[in-house]
């Protein structure tokens, strides 16, 4: 794997950096086509993002669940899996983790076992799938999908207020806070530190989350685990053939996926929310899919592109404010995002790009619903 | 085998539906009727709300069929659907001023030309670009809920919907007249559509050669078929079918736009489509369990029936629906060359 070579990697990187500057050249068009003036808006997106200490502050926070969530998904794509339940195991993760968060004061290691506690909830949200896969022929995609409305429904549940025809009320609510459904706050002992505090509010979980992306690249290219999920994601049958326990690969893998987007939802709560409500949720799961493809499913990739949508995320709101142009337009310019990397065919006709050889590892998901 | 299992279903399916009728017939007509938990199964209007819940299900899973009969794998149906929907609001609300009919009809036209269009879309990028067919229908879910957030008026209103068209004669059949012949018109659309595509499918010229490109595609080109061209209109006729769901939630069911107001319906539509074996009937037979589980909900509520927390009744049909996958892929058969890009002998589109 000649990964620092820089050839490659100009070759790696030309097709990303030309599908984001083209969504942002179509999002603009859109902007300008809807009487939006798209040229005050990426001023406003650039100083929400980049202008101040504070922006950048707000650029990092946002990246930090995406390069976790980017990381559940592309390690999913390496084994041919298609991982569209990050969200739904970022909530459960999130659940898990507060459940641990709030309780048990003055138990030691609080925060570590808040943490894993996220881990496993998530795990146990990427084992189902796998499971079901395995044994049953289900495919993931549907399932993780499914998974995802049990999941925001089943958090819904836990902190549930109670109703007005005498429904109880879920587990995890806050008994002091009225009819509002939401936890209490995470007890002191199991928050992530601040780096830098009020205003910036930047947590340890960036360097949690920066680890992470380095652990996933060293399992993914260094050790034999890897190379037996990309021999799976490559060519099942062949790894099959080479005595790789493809059933084993798919669950672990999964398993795994689960488990770093429960860490996500982990560290958004330990460090920043301290407490869960279910608008909490939000669409980084979601988003997940769009980093992984944008970093082309390698954990030093995501590293980059979760780095440049939570940049867009964080400049959204500064861009509404100063130019009056709806923040959503920054989820059609994602989109349009995924479109170009997911297609590089189409990038590499308006540019007029020639076919790499060899270097497109792409991985076929749809080939039906069944095994 | 595979034969004898199915024959078993189908009977165990025959004597539920049975059972369930006379319950109905019981419940709605006799003294039965004041139980509050058989009314939550079986009352008139929970069976009404399970029709309603089912149209866009129903539609959903016939675009799906569409598409895959035809080797096009479709997870977009969820983001063509809410672009249908979107559309179809913008087109309404925009003329209010019209007469009604006028107006909700050029909604419905609408909404169809914008989930043909999704389903262009789709075939544009999964056959012209190669791009994995999966992904593709992400963009599309992706990027409908994005461009209908951003030009969404929050201030616009929709005018008048639907109303319910009680067909002379039938619908004073006793019970079964209110729950079936006493619908709106969208309703009746989509029943008619299950016919439609079901005959289309397997007794027209058109059905046995979409069926040959789903199936074996090399060998359809080699009899002549223009296989890409068979994809790209099942695609767009598919879309069409997902945006007039869309369509009917907002002009029929809802009245009004709301952000996501899909709410997982295609993806249920598509497992719909796999629990229903690709089969038009099967499909919406399966639409319809999903829709019953909704209405179960819904009673539930109604009755003020609070032992059970309301969000694992919502569960339902999520659960269902995984339970649905999970026992039924395997025994179901999807089309042989779903999901594959096909490339002509000399390799040109």
């Amino acid at each position: 794997m000649h990964i620092f070579s820089l050839r490659r990697a100009g070759q790696l990187l030309v097709v990303p950096i030309l599908a984001v500057f083209s969504a942002l050249l179509v999002g603009a068009l859109l902007m300008w086509l809807f009487g939006d003036d798209p040229l005050a808006a990426y001023r406003g997106l650039w100083e929400g993002a980049f202008g101040s200490p504070r922006a950048w502050s707000t650029t990092v926070r946002k990246m930090t669940p995406l390069i976790l969530t980017g990381l559940s998904v592309s390690i999913a794509f390496k084994a041919g899996l298609f991982n569209i339940g990050a969200s739904g195991q970022f909530v459960v993760g999130t659940v898990c983790s507060v459940a641990v968060g709030v309780n048990f004061e003055g138990m030691p290691a609080h925060l570590l076992l808040a943490l894993l506690a996220g881990v496993g909830g998530g795990v146990l949200w990427g084992l189902i799938p796998g499971l079901l896969k395995v044994f049953t022929g289900a495919h993931e995609v549907i399932v993780t999908i499914m998974l995802n409305y049990v999941a925001s429904l089943f958090a819904a549940w836990t902190v549930y207020a109670g109703g007005t025809q005498g429904q109880t009320p879920g587990p995890l609510w806050d008994v002091n806070a009225g009819p509002i459904s939401r936890t209490a706050e995470v007890l002191a002992s199991a928050r992530l530190p601040w780096i830098f505090g009020e205003p910036y509010r930047v947590h340890w979980g960036v360097l949690l989350a920066i680890g992470v992306a380095l652990a996933m690249w060293w399992l993914i290219f260094k050790t034999t685990l890897g190379f037996a999920t990309r021999t799976v994601g490559a060519n099942s049958k062949a790894a099959r053939y080479a005595g790789i326990n493809v059933r084993w690969i798919t669950v672990l893998t999964l398993m795994i996926a689960g488990g770093v987007a429960g860490l996500a939802g982990a560290i958004e709560t330990l460090g920043l929310n301290h407490r869960f409500a279910p608008e909490f949720t939000g669409g980084v799961g979601f988003d997940g899919i769009t980093v992984a493809l944008l970093g082309q499913t390698n954990p030093l990739g995501v590293l980059l592109s979760a780095f440049l949508l939570g940049a867009l995320d964080a400049g959204s709101a500064r861009m509404q404010f100063d130019s009056g142009v709806a923040a959503d337009i920054i989820q059609v310019i994602q989109a349009l995002v995924l479109a170009f990397v997911a297609a590089p065919a189409i990038i590499r006709q308006l540019y007029r790009l020639r076919k790499p050889g060899d270097l497109s590892e792409s991985t076929v998901f749809s080939s039906g619903w069944g095994r | 085998m595979g034969n004898r299992l199915l024959r078993g279903t189908s009977l165990l399916a025959m004597f539920l539906a049975v059972a369930a009728v006379a319950m109905t017939l019981l419940v709605n007509t006799t003294s039965l009727g004041e139980h509050p938990w058989l009314r939550v199964f079986f009352s008139v209007s929970a069976l009404n709300f399970t029709l309603r819940a089912s149209v866009p299900l129903i539609l959903g899973a016939l675009c799906g069929i569409l598409c895959e009969r035809t080797g096009i794998v479709n997870i977009g149906i969820e983001g063509m659907m809410l672009a249908g929907a979107f559309a179809a609001f913008v087109a309404k609300t925009s003329t209010n001023d019209w007469p009604l009919l006028a107006s909700l009809l050029f909604g419905v036209g609408v909404s169809l030309a914008v989930g043909g269009a999704m389903g262009l879309l789709h075939a544009l990028f999964s056959i012209r670009y190669r791009m994995d067919q999966i992904i593709s229908g992400t963009v599309l879910i992706v990027l409908a809920a994005g461009i209908s957030a951003y030009l969404f008026d929050r201030d616009a209103v929709a005018e008048g919907k639907f109303g319910a068209i009680a067909l002379p004669g039938l619908s004073q059949i006793p019970v079964f007249g209110e729950v079936f012949f006493s619908n709106p018109p969208l309703t009746y659309l989509a029943l008619l559509l299950v016919i439609v595509v079901h005959v289309a499918l397997f007794s027209s010229r058109w059905g046995v050669r979409t069926r040959a490109c789903g199936e074996h595609p090399r060998a359809a080109d080699t009899v002549g078929i223009d296989v890409n061209r068979f994809r790209y209109v099942n695609t767009m006729l598919g879309g069409m079918l997902a945006g007039l769901a869309g369509g009917f939630l907002v002009l029929e069911a809802v009245g009004q736009f709301q952000e996501g107001m899909t709410a997982g319906r295609g993806f249920i539509s598509l497992a719909a489509m796999i629990f229903g074996n690709w089969m038009p009937f099967g499909a919406m037979a399966a639409a319809l369990l999903f829709g019953y589980t909704q209405a179960l909900q819904n009673e539930l509520l109604l009755a003020g029936i609070t032992t059970v927390p309301r969000q694992f009744v919502s569960m339902i049909p999520y659960v269902v629906t995984i339970v649905a996958v999970s026992g039924f892929v395997g025994r179901v058969r999807p089309p042989a060359a779903e999901g594959k890009v096909y490339e002509t002998e000399s390799g040109s589109e």
